[in-house]
């Protein structure tokens, strides 16, 4: 099954052909790489991407991966970081042909396996939804039925990342949209954060002991897992995963 | 980009990097620190920095429990804030 490593297996840098590129919105972009030698992923890892200038100067930063798992290939979705060193080339420069260096996959903890059956609550912030979409595409692909509910925190609903694959499969998973900054003509509910009643209104409740996986930017992880906690959630139950400046 | 913002990463950010030295998958390692005892998922530690050194903080107490840096052509690490790392065998 992909994602079983041997054991102090050296992860090497490994040459990823983009297969495809295409813009989830005007800030953000996914890039599908080809990998001949990729070992298979689990839902919530992520991958380190190399980009290294012809003067040798060379630049590391780690994304989640997007895609279910699926031979030899890996997806990300990167957004812009507009003074960012590697962000700007990935999202306006990179196309298909490229040759970039990947390491992975990395990371596992932040993971959801389909032989997992219990309830699970998603709550991403901003792109903090990339793991977690590989998380409902992995279910999908896996045929699971492990309840899914999914609260995504955005800007404005044209931020919305995988906007018409996340109406397509609402069937199958409960999705809620919380709108920070701007909502969409007619939404009940005047915009803002994730709060209590939030919570309350759109999350498994602490007597369905879901297993919860939060990510976002460090200080919307830090708040949803507050809320979670106060919610009566489990502390062990609660998988975060922060991302912030790290260079973009 | 903003670096003097009080903002960390987790564990999980470093795992990348820290493969490389321990060739072991880490983040799903269990650590304890050794000022406050909190016994956690390395995962679940406070990541501050990357470049060209990153610190790895307890989560309960903010100890620094591991200190990494990269530098010409070598590693240096400090791990005299972990009382114990338990690594899975048969991790992911």
């Amino acid at each position: 099954m992909a994602g079983t490593a041997v054991l102090g297996r050296r992860l090497s840098w490994l040459v990823g052909t983009v297969t495809e590129v295409h813009d989830e919105t005007p800030a953000a972009r996914t890039i599908v790489f080809d990998v001949p030698d990729w070992p298979g992923h689990v839902a919530g890892q992520h991958v380190d991407v190399r980009l290294t200038a012809p003067d040798g100067y060379s630049a590391v930063r780690s994304y989640s991966i997007a895609n279910a798992p699926t031979a030899n290939r890996v997806e990300i979705t990167v957004v812009r970081i507009d003074d960012g060193e590697v962000s700007p080339y990935l999202t306006q420069t990179v196309a298909q042909g490229d040759q970039l260096e990947l390491r992975g996959p990395i990371g596992g903890w932040f993971v959801w396996r389909p032989a997992q059956t219990e309830p699970v609550q998603l709550i991403a912030g901003g792109s903090g939804i990339v793991p977690l979409m590989a998380m409902i595409r992995t279910r999908a692909l896996a045929q699971s039925n492990a309840p899914f509910r999914l609260l995504y925190s955005v800007r404005n609903p044209e931020s919305v990342l995988y906007a018409a694959e996340l109406r397509e499969c609402s069937r199958d998973v409960s999705i809620t949209f919380a709108y920070t900054r701007t909502v969409p003509d007619g939404w009940p509910t005047p915009p803002g954060r994730i709060d209590a009643a939030a919570v309350a209104a759109h999350t498994w409740p602490a007597n369905a002991a879901p297993q919860c996986y939060v990510c976002g930017p460090t200080p919307f992880v830090e708040s949803a897992a507050d809320l979670l906690r106060a919610a009566g959630q489990e502390p062990g139950s609660i998988k975060t995963e922060r991302f912030g400046p790290t260079g973009g | 980009m903003d670096r003097s913002a009080q903002t960390f990463l987790d564990g999980n950010a470093a795992a990348g990097e820290l493969r490389d030295i321990f060739v072991l998958e880490l983040s799903t390692a269990t650590t304890q620190c050794a000022s406050c005892g909190k016994i956690a998922a390395f995962a679940e530690a406070r990541v501050y920095g990357m470049e060209p050194g990153l610190i790895a903080r307890c989560s309960g107490c903010e100890n620094p429990l591991m200190r990494v840096v990269k530098s010409s052509g070598r590693v240096w690490l400090d791990l005299r804030g972990l009382q114990f790392l338990e690594v899975p065998t048969s991790s992911v």
